[in-house]
């Protein structure tokens, strides 16, 4: 093998590996090192576990020499966003009330990954609970992103979509609630799923809306999205909300097919909004589709204008509940002051939690407050019905949807910090996404004048991940954009 | 002015499964501290609620005993505030759906029954709990309470006294141990009991002002808190003063009510249905398997008994006040006791007896089966009643069955005639004075007769022959 087994996909590692070609030690040792290259400049890790990982991959290594099967996933280096409890290392969310938390237990994902032979890698940087667009709300650090060291990575998700795409890791794992892992995907030019609601347990990633949370991957292409969805989708009995529904060989979607697919585009998506380079590449991105025989059909989706508003009503009175635990009882931070029980909370809280927390925490206190319930939640919930039959309309007439994923590619640091319904309107095409819950992916579609990627948000049906991969894969086939890499070293 | 009460009480009862209400733990809050928890009662990042379906089958069986209306949609919400015995800070409970809900309850009362409207029953999870120490200014909390299933009973505002309070609670404690889903220990707060208490002229519609009276550690308690307050608001409005909705204690001690909160500081609890919970459904098909698999129900046992065994009203209500003391009655009956003669037989010396051992009728040694035998043994002669009171703590202590003890002890009755004509002449001629004292007229020497007789014959003559025979020789 080259010098660079970090540039490597997952599946091509996976297969080098059971070749003999290569060792999980190699594979591991080659991302740390790409780790130690670049993260001063990218700053995608806020905890690098370094010894954990080489000795996993030495672990797995003896495994394979036993003649043991090691799993799907056997040697792949993978990070983890900070959201994701681990009993290895910390689980902070970027978070100073979190600071240094030690989680008792693994989540199911984490689980299902080691399961899989994976070698975790660290933890990896979000904006604060996962609240942001930018990654600007950790608490940790910010992450550059690789494209352009001046801009944001996007957000949440903003460690894991710059870490992968500066190969700092094969694949990562994100979570995303309005757009979190599809908008840095987008920004970071990579590719990145949130799964359909139910479709991957959310057990032990630590909530932020929980009717919204989904966990997902990033990866460098549409093959080890097949491989990753194949070893975490599933229902599990410690998260009643998964779904009880048989898990589909993703790998069958691998095939470069797409003749006589509908894809719908909604008019909603394509207004002033939308700047005229991005809605260029969108367009383009279309065409290579059509070129192989997919049908564009227009589709409305009505309700689009509502979503933002309605996310941000749901999203923020079920994190003022979900929060309410992180209170200096049992865990996290604790403010010293503190002389009295009501003391501890407020000042545990009002300096263990950045601002933006603290006003999405306000914000759906207000919403779930006795008297203004019905006007914004309950309001709220019946519009989110109307936006998720507004999916299920255009899907009568098309079999995926197509849209940009952001309205512009990544923003400079501070752009849009002083402006919190500015940085809100980054989530403008994804947040309907999570409302309906339906799947999502983002995949690059080529880069801007400026040189900074573009995203392509593909939609499904409910627990039709199949679909998005099969397209995302012809994609690939004919757009010659997968060579395409960051310019960093 | 004559007033009248309006009385509407909230029950919180835990539920007995094995598992703890959303998680896997043990169920049983009497372990050493915070050894019965997990990461999701603690309510750790990241973990999520399962309903445990037994909690469902507990409650809705309760449900059903109250003659509730039992949702087919229900669903989980969460109530939020803070404080440090609520791991989440917020309580996952039912809020505007219970799966539980339009019942009614009949109770006893001073010349007849009364109806008691059910609002609703829903399911909740316990919280954990705060302990104080005095003079460390240290509190700690132990979390193996937090996450018990609970489930909470409310009532219309149809109670009108003290009395109906505590038979409405007695009612509904014997149910909940007939269904076998509660030990309803009111001391370990197993089942915890709040009174919301107002008054109103007698005649007049509109409720008055209510208080809420909490914290109250028995049945008794309740009456007399009730009593109390009853009495303290006909005070304050006799004077002129206007009733304070507000949240009071009970002292015990001093037998009075006071302030613990008042309606300003009340919560918003910001009730919002829980996204990690999926809703509750149970479909028709389920609400019958469990309404199948009630048992009779202390009411309808009672009017059974009442028309089956002829028992009196008081006699079957002592008889069938706990499922397995009804149980152990009808045992011994099918045992081949008379009804009347069991009865007596349970209410009176065996019970008493168990309540010496300290032991209860679920743990008595003496199998129904085997009282029944006893009873019988009685009936048919081979024993007296006078050695049965003393075999019965022989059998209890010993394990060992009447018929057993009778050939060990060679207690078998005398019943044979000739056996007992020469005893009962042989007393006759060893006490001439007191024969020659009846024959004058005195009665009272017919007993001290009979006393030595029985002494004769070791306690074993059959009462009804040695009267017989003692009568006819002395009037002979």
């Amino acid at each position: 093998m080259g010098q660079e087994l970090f540039r490597l996909k997952a599946h091509e590692i996976r297969g080098a590996i059971r070749r003999g070609e290569t060792t999980a030690t190699e594979v591991t040792q080659s991302v740390l090192g790409r780790i130690g290259a670049v993260e001063g400049k990218v700053q995608a890790y806020t905890e690098i576990w370094g010894d954990y990982a080489q000795q996993r991959a030495a672990d797995i290594d003896r495994r394979i020499k036993a003649g043991e099967d090691p799993g799907p996933l056997a040697g792949v280096p993978i990070g983890l966003k900070d959201n994701y409890c681990t009993t290895e290392g910390t689980t902070g969310c970027c978070s100073k009330i979190l600071k240094g938390f030690r989680s008792p237990y693994n989540g199911t994902v984490v689980e299902k990954l080691l399961d899989a032979g994976a070698v975790f890698l660290g933890k990896l940087n979000m904006d604060e609970f996962a609240m942001g667009s930018s990654t600007e709300n950790s608490s940790v650090q910010k992450t550059r992103n690789p494209w352009n060291l001046r801009c944001v990575p996007g957000g949440s998700s903003g460690g894991a979509a710059a870490g992968i795409a500066a190969h700092e890791a094969a694949v990562t794992m994100g979570s995303d609630t309005g757009g979190s892992i599809r908008q840095p995907a987008a920004l970071c030019g990579c590719l990145g799923l949130k799964p359909t609601y139910g479709r991957v347990s959310r057990y032990g990633l630590v909530a932020f809306a929980s009717s919204l949370d989904q966990i997902g991957p990033f990866t460098k292409d549409a093959e080890d999205m097949a491989l990753i969805m194949g070893v975490i989708a599933g229902r599990d009995p410690r998260d009643s909300t998964s779904a009880d529904i048989p898990v589909p060989d993703y790998s069958k979607a691998l095939r470069d097919d797409i003749k006589g697919l509908r894809i719908g585009l909604p008019k909603e998506c394509f207004t002033d909004a939308l700047g005229a380079e991005m809605r260029e590449k969108i367009l383009a991105a279309v065409e290579v589709l059509k070129a192989q025989g997919a049908q564009v059909v227009e589709v409305s989706l009505p309700h689009t204008e509502y979503a933002i508003a309605v996310y941000y009503i749901i999203c923020t009175a079920e994190a003022s509940a979900n929060l309410a635990r992180f209170d200096g009882v049992r865990y996290g931070y604790r403010h010293p002051d503190a002389k009295s029980v009501e003391d501890m909370y407020r000042l545990s809280k009002s300096h263990g939690y950045g601002p933006e927390v603290q006003r999405r925490i306000m914000l759906g206190t207000y919403v779930l407050s006795s008297g203004y319930y019905d006007a914004y939640y309950l309001k709220a919930q019946k519009v989110r019905a109307l936006i998720k039959k507004d999916f299920e309309d255009a899907f009568q007439s098309c079999d995926i949807i197509a849209t940009p994923t952001t309205p512009t590619p990544a923003f400079e640091f501070g752009a849009k910090t002083d402006d919190p319904l500015e940085m809100y309107l980054s989530d403008i095409y994804t947040s309907s996404i999570n409302l309906a819950g339906i799947p999502g992916m983002s995949i690059p579609c080529g880069l801007t004048a400026s040189k900074l990627p573009a995203g392509l948000q593909l939609l499904g049906k409910p627990f039709d991940e199949e679909t998005l991969i099969r397209v995302a894969y012809a994609y690939e086939k004919h757009s010659g954009w997968e060579r395409a890499d960051a310019p960093i070293t | 002015m004559e007033y009248e009460a309006v009385i509407g009480m909230e029950v919180h009862v835990e539920i007995n499964t094995k598992s703890k209400v959303f998680c896997a733990c043990n169920n049983d809050f009497h372990a050493p501290p915070n050894t019965h928890v997990c990461p999701v009662c603690l309510g750790m990042p990241g973990v999520l609620p399962v309903l445990n379906i037994g909690m469902v089958e507990a409650s809705v069986a309760v449900g059903l005993a109250l003659n509730c209306k039992i949702s087919r949609w229900s669903k989980m919400d969460r109530k939020n505030y803070f404080y440090p015995d609520l791991a989440k800070n917020y309580q996952i409970s039912q809020y505007d759906l219970p799966l539980c809900h339009d019942g009614e309850m009949e109770i006893d009362i001073e010349g007849g029954t009364k109806r008691i409207g059910i609002t609703r029953a829903h399911m909740e999870e316990d919280t954990a709990r705060n302990t104080h120490t005095i003079g460390t200014r240290e509190s700690g909390v132990d979390f193996n309470r937090c996450g018990v299933p609970l489930l909470e009973i409310v009532t219309e505002p149809d109670i009108r006294s003290a009395d109906e309070a505590f038979a409405y609670l007695t009612a509904l404690k014997q149910i909940l141990q007939y269904l076998d889903v509660s030990d309803c220990n009111m001391e370990e707060g197993s089942l915890r009991a709040e009174a919301n208490i107002s008054i109103r002229p007698k005649g007049t519609v509109e409720f008055g002002t209510k208080t809420e009276v909490k914290n109250v550690a028995s049945f008794s308690g309740v009456h007399k808190a009730i009593d109390f307050e009853i009495r303290r608001q006909r005070a304050a409005l006799d004077k002129g003063d206007a009733i304070v909705q507000e949240t009071r204690g009970w002292d015990a001690d001093k037998g009075i009510t006071f302030v613990q909160r008042s309606k300003e500081s009340a919560h918003d609890y910001r009730y919002f249905p829980d996204p990690d919970l999926v809703p509750v459904v149970v479909d028709e098909a389920w609400e019958q398997r469990i309404r199948e698999s009630l048992p009779e129900l202390p009411r309808a046992r009672n009017h059974r008994f009442q028309a089956e065994y002829a028992l009196s009203p008081y006699d079957a209500g002592v008889v069938t006040s706990t499922r397995a003391m009804a149980d152990y009655y009808e045992a011994t009956v099918k045992a081949g006791a008379p009804a009347k003669l069991a009865a007596n037989w349970i209410m009176g010396d065996l019970q008493g007896m168990l309540v010496e051992r300290k032991l209860d009728i679920a743990q008595c040694p003496v199998t129904a089966a085997s009282l029944g035998e006893m009873i019988r043994l009685i009936e048919d002669g081979t024993i007296n009643g006078k050695i049965a009171k003393d075999l019965l703590p022989e059998m209890i202590d010993s394990g060992k069955s009447a018929d057993l003890l009778v050939k060990e002890k060679g207690l078998v009755q005398i019943s044979d005639r000739g056996e007992l004509e020469a005893i009962v002449r042989g007393v006759l001629d060893a006490n001439p004075g007191p024969v020659e004292d009846f024959k004058a007229g005195k009665d009272r020497a017919k007993g001290f007769l009979v006393g030595q007789i029985m002494k004769a014959t070791k306690g074993k003559g059959n009462p009804k022959l040695v009267n017989e025979i003692l009568e006819r020789l002395l009037a002979s």
